[in-house]
C-alpha cells in the first residue's frame, strides 16, 4: 500500500466511524413504549420517577398504578398509594417533592396496585384536624374512598386485604368535595367501572384529573365483574372526563389527566381511549343481537379489538380476549 | 517514514476522531424566514381537497391499520372533541400553509440553542433543540409536534421527534399511533427548502413512511395567525356516541378504487404496494365495482299476477356517510378543515 492510498484509507475509515457515530446517537432515540407494569416484579430494581403535572400536582410513577401528589404549604395528599413493596421508594421520592406532613391517602380502586400502600403510607402522616373523625386515627394521615370501595374491601375480609389498607373516611353519593392547599379537591365517584367503588379525583386549580383505572395508557381497562365492575359505567366514567376536561389549544393541553398506568395524557389521550372502548363495545353488542356465541364473536376475523391489539395487548394478565369476554357477558350475552 | 509521512497519515485519522465528537454542535446551514409549501407538487392533492375514504394507495401500512380505516365514519371528526384536533409533526408539512423559521442562540457565545418553528397550518408551534438535550421520560405527555432534538449531518440538518400524539398518516382516516418516532431531513439549496420526513411507527406501519415535501422563501412574508378553533355543537347525538362502521359493513369501501378503475386490493395499501413487482400483480387483478348506498334502490322485478312487490333492500348499517349530525363525506367538520 502506498502511503497515499494509506492516508486516504485512513481518511475513509475516519469518517465513517463518524458519521456513524452520528447516525448511532440519531437512531438511539425512539418513543418509548408504554409498557404494563410486570407480573412478577423484582422489587428491588424497580425505581419509581417523579414528574411535575402542572400546578400543585406530580406524577409518582413506577410503584404499581399511578401515584398523584398533591404538594403545597399545607401538606400532602395522595391520591392512591401503589404496591405495598414500593412504599419506602414512594416515601423517598415524596421526600423529595416536600418535607411537609402527609394529610391525606384518597383511593381510586380496590387492586394491590393501588391500595397496597396505604397501610405504610397512613403511618407517615397526620390528620389535618384536632380531634379524630369517625373511625378515624389522629397520629395517621386520612384515607378516603367511597363506601362502596370500603364495603368491597370488608367483603373480601381481612384475610385478603388487611384493615390497615380499608378507607376509614368514606363517603356515599356522585362527590366528596375537600380543600388542600388552598385548592379544591373533588373526588367523583365512578359507579360500576373496573368495580364498584371506583372514582376520580380532579384538582381545580392545577386543572389535573387522575383517573384510577378505567384510563390506562398500557392496557385495555380491566373489568372486574365480581366486584361490580361493568363496561358501561368504565364509557361512562370516560365521558365524564370528557365532559370535565378543557383543552388549552386545538385540543392540546389545558386539564391533564394521570392516568392508572403510563404516560401523562391530555382530553385526546383520553378521547382516542374513549373512542377505542367503546367502538369495541358497540361490536360485541351487534355480535350479540346478531345471536353470537361467545365462541364466535372470538373466533370472529378480523377480531373485535383488532386494530388496537399492537398498542394495548400488552398485559398477559388481561388480554384481548379477556376483554371482549367480559364484555360479553356484561352485555348479556348467551353462555 | 519520516515525521511528516506519519503526520500526512495520521491528521485524517484525527481529523475524522474530530468529526465524531464535533459534528453535532456545528451548525452550518441557516434556514430563517418564511416558507411557503409548493402545492403544485407530488404532494397537492393532500395538501388541498384531501384524499378519499379508502385511498390508503402505496403506504406501507399494517392490517391493524387498515382494519382501524375501514372502520373509520368520517362523522367522527364532528364530535366536538375531535374538531380541534390538528396534524401530528410528521403530517403537518402537508398542510397547505407556510412556516416561519427563526434561531434561538446563547447571546454570548452564539452557540445554536435551538431552531424554533411557526406552523401556519393549525397554528402550531415548535423547538427543535440543537444543544444536546435528552428525550423526556416515557411518562411524559405527548403533543402534536412532539420533542424534537436536531443535529447537523454535513450541511443537511437531521431532526429526530419522540412523543407525538396519536394522529393520522393520512389525514383523517389512517392512523398514527403515539408510539411513533419522525425523523426528518432538512436541505437548503438557495431559496428552496427540500423537507424529507422519515416515520417509524411500530403499531400502524410495517416499513418507514418516507415523504418530501419542498418550500420556497417568501421574500416578502406575510404571516398571519390563523386558527383558533374552537368547536361547535350540530345536531343532537346520544351520549357517547362514536360514530364507526361495523367490520366488514363500510358502504364506500370500493368508491375510490371504482372511481378511478383500480382493483379493491390496491386502494387499501400495504409495503408491497412501494415497489415495483407490485405493477405485475396489478395486471391481473379485477377492478372494482361500486354501487353507492346513496342511490335509490333499483326498482323491484315485476311482481307476478296477484302478488305484492319484494321489500326493498336493506340500508347500509349504520345510515349514510356521515353518520349522525355529520354532513356529507367530510363529516360536519369546522370549516376549512379541509386541510
Amino acid at each position: 500500500m502506498t502511503k497515499r492510498a494509506l492516508v486516504n484509507a485512513s481518511a475513509l475509515v475516519a469518517a465513517v466511524v463518524g458519521v456513524s457515530v452520528v447516525l448511532g446517537a440519531q437512531q438511539q432515540i425512539r418513543t418509548p413504549r408504554q409498557m404494563p407494569f410486570p407480573r412478577q416484579p423484582d422489587w428491588a430494581k424497580l425505581e419509581v420517577e417523579t414528574l411535575h403535572v402542572q400546578g400543585q400536582v406530580h406524577l409518582i410513577a413506577g410503584a404499581g398504578g399511578n401515584i398523584a401528589a398533591q404538594v403545597g404549604d399545607g401538606g400532602v395528599l395522595l391520591v392512591d398509594s401503589g404496591y405495598e413493596q414500593m412504599s419506602g421508594k414512594v416515601l423517598a421520592a415524596l421526600r423529595q417533592l416536600s418535607n411537609r406532613t402527609l394529610r391525606t391517602i384518597i383511593n381510586t380502586t380496590l387492586m394491590d396496585a393501588h391500595t397496597g400502600g396505604n397501610a405504610v403510607l397512613i403511618k407517615e402522616g397526620r390528620l389535618n384536624q384536632a380531634g379524630p373523625g369517625l373511625g378515624q386515627r389522629p397520629n395517621e394521615a386520612d384515607l378516603i374512598g367511597t363506601s362502596k370501595l370500603l364495603a368491597l374491601m370488608t367483603g373480601l375480609g381481612r384475610d385478603k386485604i388487611p384493615v390497615e389498607r380499608w378507607p376509614p373516611s368514606v363517603f356515599s353519593g356522585k362527590q366528596k368535595d375537600l380543600s388542600s392547599n388552598d385548592e379544591p379537591v373533588v373526588i367523583l365517584a365512578v359507579p360500576n367501572a373496573v368495580t364498584a367503588g371506583d372514582s376520580m379525583v380532579w384538582f381545580r386549580k392545577s386543572d389535573v384529573l387522575v383517573s384510577g383505572e378505567i384510563f390506562n395508557h398500557a392496557s385495555f381497562p380491566y373489568i372486574d365483574m365480581a366486584q361490580g365492575g361493568s363496561i358501561n359505567g368504565i364509557i361512562e366514567g370516560l365521558n365524564v372526563m370528557l365532559d370535565i376536561m378543557v383543552p388549552k389549544q386545538n385540543q392540546e393541553g389545558g386539564t391533564m389527566v394521570i392516568p392508572g398506568y403510563g404516560r401523562i395524557g391530555d382530553e385526546h389521550d383520553v378521547l382516542e381511549y374513549r373512542d377505542m372502548v367503546t367502538i369495541i363495545r358497540d361490536r360485541v353488542q351487534a355480535a350479540i343481537r346478531k345471536g353470537m356465541t361467545l365462541s364466535q364473536i372470538k373466533a370472529m376475523k378480523p377480531s373485535a379489538t383488532y386494530e388496537y391489539e399492537p398498542r394495548f395487548n400488552r398485559d398477559p394478565a388481561w388480554t384481548a380476549e379477556m376483554f371482549v369476554e367480559a364484555i360479553y357477558r356484561n352485555l348479556g350475552g348467551a353462555k | 517514514m519520516d515525521n511528516a509521512g506519519r503526520a500526512r497519515i495520521m491528521a485524517p485519522f484525527f481529523l475524522g476522531l474530530l468529526l465524531c465528537f464535533s459534528a453535532p454542535a456545528a451548525a452550518q446551514v441557516d434556514f430563517t424566514g418564511v416558507w411557503n409549501g409548493n402545492t403544485n407538487a407530488e404532494d397537492g392533492p393532500e395538501r388541498a381537497q384531501g384524499p378519499s375514504l379508502v385511498e390508503f394507495v402505496g403506504l406501507p401500512i399494517t392490517d391493524h391499520a387498515r382494519q382501524w380505516g375501514l372502520a373509520y365514519r368520517p362523522g367522527r371528526l364532528s364530535l366536538p372533541e375531535h374538531q380541534c384536533q390538528v396534524h401530528v409533526v410528521h403530517y403537518i408539512h402537508r398542510g397547505p400553509f407556510g412556516t416561519r423559521i427563526w434561531e434561538e442562540r446563547d447571546p454570548v457565545t452564539h452557540q445554536l440553542i435551538a431552531i424554533h418553528q411557526a406552523i401556519n397550518t393549525y397554528e402550531q408551534k415548535r423547538t427543535i433543540w440543537m444543544d444536546g438535550r435528552p428525550h423526556p421520560s416515557p411518562n411524559a405527555a405527548h403533543t402534536w409536534m412532539g420533542f424534537s432534538t436536531g443535529v447537523w449531518e454535513g450541511n443537511m440538518l437531521t431532526v429526530t421527534t419522540t412523543h407525538i400524539k396519536q394522529g393520522w398518516h393520512r389525514r383523517e382516516n389512517l392512523p398514527s399511533s403515539d408510539e411513533a418516532t419522525s425523523i426528518e431531513h432538512w436541505v437548503r439549496n438557495g431559496a428552496l427548502w427540500t423537507h424529507i420526513s422519515v416515520t417509524e411507527d411500530p403499531i400502524f406501519l410495517s416499513e418507514p413512511l418516507i415523504k418530501s415535501e419542498d418550500f420556497t422563501l417568501n421574500p416578502s412574508p406575510n404571516f398571519n395567525p390563523f386558527w383558533p378553533c374552537e368547536y361547535i355543537e350540530e345536531g343532537e347525538r346520544a351520549r357517547g356516541e362514536v360514530p364507526h362502521y361495523l367490520p366488514g359493513e363500510n358502504p364506500w369501501m370500493a368508491e375510490y378504487a371504482a372511481t378511478h378503475r383500480l382493483p379493491q386490493e390496491a386502494t387499501l395499501g400495504g409495503a408491497e404496494q412501494m415497489y415495483p413487482e407490485y405493477r405485475a400483480r396489478l395486471k391481473t387483478l379485477p377492478v372494482a365495482v361500486f354501487t353507492s348506498p346513496d342511490d335509490p334502490p333499483a326498482p323491484p322485478p315485476a311482481a307476478p299476477p296477484g302478488r305484492r312487490g319484494a321489500s326493498p333492500p336493506a340500508a347500509p348499517a349504520g345510515g349514510g356517510r356521515g353518520g349522525a349530525g355529520a354532513a356529507g363525506r367530510g363529516g360536519a367538520a369546522p370549516a376549512g378543515r379541509g386541510q
